[in-house]
């Protein structure tokens, strides 16, 4: 998904006056971002929006707010100031931004967190900046919170051998709890252990 | 039978009363901004417990099929604590969030001057971000703040239907009846109001503008008086519709005056990349 993607789909949203009003304003004054970034889900919808994948139309104005401004530190305030569904829509779009590896750390944060939402938003394209330790324990985090790993952006490429080892000692653990591993982490096991 | 919480403080609950509430028909909660018991001394420790009114504790709640809103204020205790004033500086980032339902609790405590001070501008930030205020009376000399906070509504210029004044029992109602304002009592084991006195409220007075709250917070309290309630006006001979009236339609009807509850599911909350999330940890 682009922002391209996402800004044509938009074009068919009722509320989009509203946004073009409010890229307007933002341009003309970045204070107002907080504000009007914290209204778009309400002006525009939390229903999926059509040619937008699983995008909401609040989420892909959010990104468009966003990316009018494209600046890490507001990137990073707005994140630690949103509500969940903010947060989520700033992690959603941050592959879609040019800020370089500048806001990893709200990955990290995410990560910290037990909302199984921003875990997984977590763990999308932009994760291919975060180092394999913290990536592996995200993985593992998915796993443990019933996650499913399809949401983990590249997953088979940068499975290794220390994720292989670290959910082979989870599948030990199970089996002696007498409880299953999630099928989906039972079949990365299985594709990946006997690599090299 | 549908049951909507008006007024509950569910970060001090359990796992358990959640899946208590949901399979005794709780559908809705509205957890309004408090005190903790132990007294806070600087506004980070506000922002960190107003993001989890609007961030963890509704993830919480939404595992159980409970919807969760809030409302966000500076309480009239720890108004009077000078160290945490400036959070009155942080409340418009807050007024401005679409869990955020009103402006609340607010009211008196002590009755201080700081408290007179925190409550009106309150009331203000509720006209200027189109909100509604829950308002707290206080616990000690109740009738003579109860007077006193409905002359501050009246001043702040706030449309009385847009208040819930809270805590009422049968000495307070009446005041309360014929400022215009709704009218809240919270259901207690011991103290505040019980399920039998406030059928003979609903029996005395009936079911306009009343809501009923279980307030269960940290101290003893039981998040499941609300339904202890429905039951009771059942037995007393109250239709299936009037006890829906007073446990869902009522807190509807006044939250929804904020424009922003939501009580049909969001699908982008409940799953992510197709597939459902909120199983929770193990």
């Amino acid at each position: 998904m682009t922002l391209d993607d996402l800004r044509t789909a938009l074009k068919a949203v009722p509320g989009r006056d509203w946004l073009d009003d409010a890229e307007s304003r933002v341009r003309a004054d970045p204070g107002q971002v907080s504000r009007l970034f914290a209204q778009a889900d309400r002006r525009m919808g939390r229903e999926r929006l059509a040619g937008a994948g699983d995008w909401t139309a609040g989420q892909a104005a959010r990104a468009v707010l966003l990316a009018t401004l494209d600046d890490a530190g507001t990137v990073a305030r707005l994140y630690h100031e949103g509500d969940a569904a903010e947060r989520l829509a700033v992690l959603r779009a941050l592959p879609l931004l040019s800020i370089g590896d500048a806001a990893v750390p709200l990955l990290h944060d995410a990560l910290r967190t037990n909302d199984t939402r921003l875990v997984a938003a977590a763990l999308g394209p932009y994760a291919a900046r975060l180092d394999a330790a913290t990536w592996r324990q995200g993985v593992i985090k998915c796993v443990f919170l019933g996650v499913p790993l399809n949401v983990v952006a590249d997953l088979d490429r940068r499975t290794d051998r220390e994720l292989t080892a670290m959910l082979s000692a989870l599948a030990a653990e199970r089996a002696a709890a007498g409880r299953p591993m999630p099928a989906d982490a039972a079949d990365l096991l299985e594709r990946t252990k006997e690599q090299p | 039978m549908r049951i909507f919480d008006p007024h509950i403080h569910m970060t001090s609950r359990t796992t358990d009363d959640y899946s208590a509430m949901a399979a005794a028909g709780v559908r809705a909660v509205v957890e309004p901004a408090f005190w903790l018991g132990q007294p806070r001394t600087s506004p980070g420790s506000f922002t960190d417990y107003f993001d989890s009114l609007i961030g963890w504790e509704p993830f919480r709640a939404g595992q159980y099929g409970i919807r969760h809103h809030a409302t966000i204020a500076l309480n009239p205790k720890e108004a009077n604590d000078p160290r945490c004033r400036p959070v009155l500086d942080l409340l418009p980032r807050y007024l401005v969030k679409d869990g955020v339902v009103a402006v609340g609790e607010i009211g008196y405590d002590s009755m201080t001057p700081a408290e007179d001070e925190t409550l009106a501008v309150q009331l203000a930030l509720a006209v200027e971000h189109e909100l509604p205020a829950l308002v707290h009376t206080p616990h000690r000399d109740k009738a003579a703040g109860t007077v006193r906070t409905l002359a501050v509504v009246r001043e702040a210029g706030i449309d009385a239907g847009r208040v819930l004044i809270d805590h009422l029992n049968e000495v307070t109602i009446d005041l309360v009846r014929d400022s215009g304002c709704w009218m809240g009592f919270s259901i207690y084991p011991d103290t505040k109001m019980s399920p039998p006195r406030m059928v003979q409220i609903l029996q005395r007075y009936g079911p306009e503008r009343i809501l009923v709250n279980s307030a269960a917070d940290w101290g003893k309290s039981d998040p499941l008086l609300t339904v202890a309630t429905a039951d009771a006006m059942r037995e007393a001979g109250f239709s299936a519709d009037d006890v829906d009236r007073v446990m869902w339609r009522n807190p509807v009807e006044f939250y929804a005056q904020s424009g922003r509850l939501e009580l049909t599911a969001k699908p982008q909350e409940d799953t992510f990349a197709g597939s459902s999330i909120l199983r929770g940890g193990s």
